[in-house]
């Protein structure tokens, strides 16, 4: 149904957007959380937990007490859950999602009583996609127990033997769990291993400062910044890291937050540097009534092994690296301001060219073509010029570009770049590239923008893109 | 009292080696700060700069012979930007395409906080500035920063000055450049040749002042003596081509 059609039938209707990278984070965090139970976790994709509570329930009173508590701690953050506990993650999932509320499985029963106590969940209790549930329902095969051939009165083992050859055979092309009725039963059994992926913390490196007396004055700010900086940098050093993202935030006693953040080109693990470079960052800091906080945290590290310092202390002493370079330029003039060529998969010669960041490293590119000349320097967009006189092919012999009239001497070309049709819309026009030489030497890239009737405008105009050295 | 030039005392000429009076590509000791006067519409001065610096740069790894792999930054103010573009990759030499570091900078004062930061790094292999007219940030104070800098570091650094007089500065060279018509190629003499460049050097420390006609042949800077006779010196694309393998065997025995 149509959000319009439901409205139109309740007018009342609350509408809330869909949010799936959010309900996932949440669900991370609720996950770290649900470590209080036991000493790990897992997500379960889009609304399930997993806990290990192995060894862990009788700390909690024994399992029916731990399950209270846990529907307790739900209700009181406000969310509804089902909880259930069981020897295997699979049966754990089942009994939560189709079983009686807060069902306990017992550990010690055998794989013949755990399947007994299963046999009347739906097979939907098996993790499966939803294409092999129509053929198990079209198969009609509704419950565990008639999957697993063990009905409820007696033991058969030969019946039992029988259904699962018949599962194996039907679905041995499927490899993956969830589209294997027979691996699922297994792993509800227990007689397979099924991993599960552990939500571990990582806290973010952080250090603070709570001052006693509030910050009015700069060089005060500066002395802490620095023992931040040497804090942080032991904290990273513990951790076998260099930071590359650092956000600096200050607080102010009426309550104003001030923050500032330096990304670094290389992870770096040198306090003096890090100190210079939040040095250039606050100038404009207001301290108003003074700063009483302050707090200093990694936001992105990357791994950095300790490496020994160079034996010749000269070579390390003199000058500075280039990421530091790199830095110093970056916090000053901006992330944009420094930049370095790359290629790119264009033939439009603006297009053909991108700025990325100096030390990331470069994509691998096509080779260029030895006979393509292009110009030392690309002008940032190109230039219009009036042909005065142009000769009978159509290449200008005498024109007018930033108020100078210049004669052409020596030409070549032209040289044909059509618009890219995948990206441009119909009407884009082609161009002729030409090098030029005028009569005091001076080389041009010049291009005449489409041809005198291809039904894309009118007379084509000219335009000098580049300069050659 | 007249002035009168004594005679140096023998000590201050036993001190240092006579410096080569005449300048010519390929010397060993290249300053740590040169400058370059060009015009904005025409993009000799960082042609110029780039052919000085590979030039220097030869002549420091020719014992070594190792590849040098060194990052070159590039320098430049908006003005610059706006009147002779940004340097485009596929124009650039080959071995430098991939260790260019370009920098934007807003105004001359944030160009030459870069240029000074750039000479300070010691894993550049030279700086190379592009800064239009005369601003009031490029005093001479400011260039003596920039050539003690340099020359305590060790980086060298080519500031190409677009549209500018010739105010007062510490450059160790000058130089005046513009484009001069270039050596007609080999097989089309229509068409523009290889760069080429009048290149007069005003004012040197080591060096008498003189005027060169400059050519960039392949990536290392020649002299052009006469544009009449050096047709044969004109490039001669023969790397494109390839010796004809591969035709049939009659073609062969019938050439």
């Amino acid at each position: 149904m149509l959000l319009a059609d439901a409205r139109a039938l309740c007018p009342d209707l609350a509408a809330v957007p869909a949010d799936p990278a959010g309900d996932l984070a949440a669900l991370e965090k609720l996950a770290l959380w649900a470590q209080r139970w036991g000493p790990w976790s897992a997500l379960d994709p889009p609304d399930g937990l997993l806990v290990d509570v192995t060894g862990a329930a009788h700390l909690f009173g024994g399992e029916e007490a731990l399950l209270a508590d846990v529907m307790r701690s739900f209700a009181a953050r406000g969310l509804t859950a089902r909880a259930a506990l069981a020897p295997t993650a699979g049966a754990a999932w089942a009994l939560s999602h189709y079983g009686r509320p807060r069902a306990i499985l017992p550990p010690l029963a055998g794989e013949d009583h755990m399947l007994r106590q299963l046999g009347d969940l739906p097979v939907a209790a098996l993790r499966l996609d939803d294409d092999v549930l129509t053929v198990l329902r079209r198969l009609g095969i509704k419950r565990l127990g008639e999957l697993a051939g063990v009905s409820g009165a007696g033991d058969d083992p030969g019946q039992e033997a029988a259904a699962r050859d018949a599962l194996r055979r039907r679905f041995r092309n499927h490899r993956s769990p969830a589209a294997n009725p027979l691996l699922r039963l297994d792993q509800l059994l227990g007689r397979v291993p099924e991993p599960l992926l552990p939500v571990i913390e990582r806290p973010m490196p952080l250090v603070q400062r709570r001052l006693m007396e509030p910050l009015r004055h700069r060089n005060l700010l500066d002395r802490v910044v620095e023992d931040l900086a040497a804090d942080m940098v032991r904290a990273l050093e513990a951790r076998e890291e260099g930071a590359r993202r650092l956000e600096l935030a200050l607080w102010r006693v009426d309550g104003e937050v001030l923050s500032r953040r330096i990304e670094l080109a290389a992870a770096t693990r040198e306090a003096s540097h890090i100190t210079r470079l939040f040095a250039a960052r606050l100038d404009d800091v207001e301290a108003g009534f003074g700063i009483e906080a302050v707090q200093l945290r990694a936001s992105w590290s990357e791994p950095l092994s300790l490496s020994q310092a160079d034996l010749d202390a000269a070579a390390e002493d003199h000058g500075t690296a280039l990421a530091a370079c790199i830095d110093r330029l970056t916090v000053r003039l901006g992330p944009k301001a420094v930049t370095r060529p790359v290629a790119r998969a264009s033939h439009i010669p603006e297009r053909a060219q991108g700025w990325q960041p100096p030390l990331a490293p470069v994509p691998p590119s096509q080779g260029a073509l030895a006979f393509h000349t292009r110009p030392l320097k690309l002008l940032d967009r190109a230039e219009p010029i009036a042909v005065l006189y142009a000769s009978p092919d159509g290449v200008p012999q005498r024109f007018r570009w930033r108020g100078n009239v210049r004669e052409v001497c020596r030409v070549e070309g032209p040289e044909r770049i059509a618009p890219e049709w995948w990206r441009e819309r119909s009407t884009a026009r082609l161009r002729d590239y030409y090098r030029i030489e005028d009569e005091a030497g001076r080389r041009y890239w010049i291009y005449r923008q489409g041809t005198l009737g291809d039904g894309r405008g009118g007379v084509p105009d000219w335009f000098l893109q580049g300069l050659y050295a | 009292m007249p002035f009168t030039p004594s005679k140096p005392s023998p000590a201050r000429i036993l001190a240092r080696a006579a410096p080569e009076a005449r300048w010519r590509p390929g010397l060993d000791a290249q300053p740590f700060h040169s400058e370059i006067f060009a015009s904005a519409s025409e993009a000799s001065g960082a042609g110029l700069a780039l052919a000085l610096a590979r030039d220097a740069l030869t002549s420091d790894a020719a014992d070594g012979a190792v590849e040098d792999t060194r990052q070159v930054l590039w320098v430049q103010d908006r003005a610059a930007i706006r009147l002779g573009g940004r340097p485009c990759l596929a124009g650039l030499p080959p071995d430098l395409r991939r260790r260019l570091i370009h920098v934007a900078a807003a105004t001359p004062e944030d160009a030459l906080f870069a240029l000074e930061e750039g000479l300070k790094c010691r894993d550049l292999a030279c700086v190379i500035g592009e800064i239009a007219g005369n601003p009031r940030a490029l005093s001479f104070t400011a260039s003596r920063r920039l050539s003690l800098t340099a020359e305590r570091h060790g980086v060298r650094l080519w500031l190409v000055r677009l549209d500018a007089e010739r105010d007062l500065s510490s450059a160790r060279m000058r130089w005046q450049a513009r484009a001069a018509p270039s050596p007609p190629p080999r097989w089309n003499p229509a068409a523009p040749g290889t760069a080429s460049w009048h290149a007069e050097l005003f004012r040197a420390r080591a060096h008498a002042p003189g005027e060169w006609m400059l050519c960039d042949d392949t990536g290392t800077l020649r002299l052009r003596s006469d544009p009449d006779t050096d047709v044969a010196a004109a490039p001669d694309p023969v790397h494109l081509a390839r010796p004809t393998v591969g035709r049939s065997l009659a073609a062969r025995a019938r050439a």
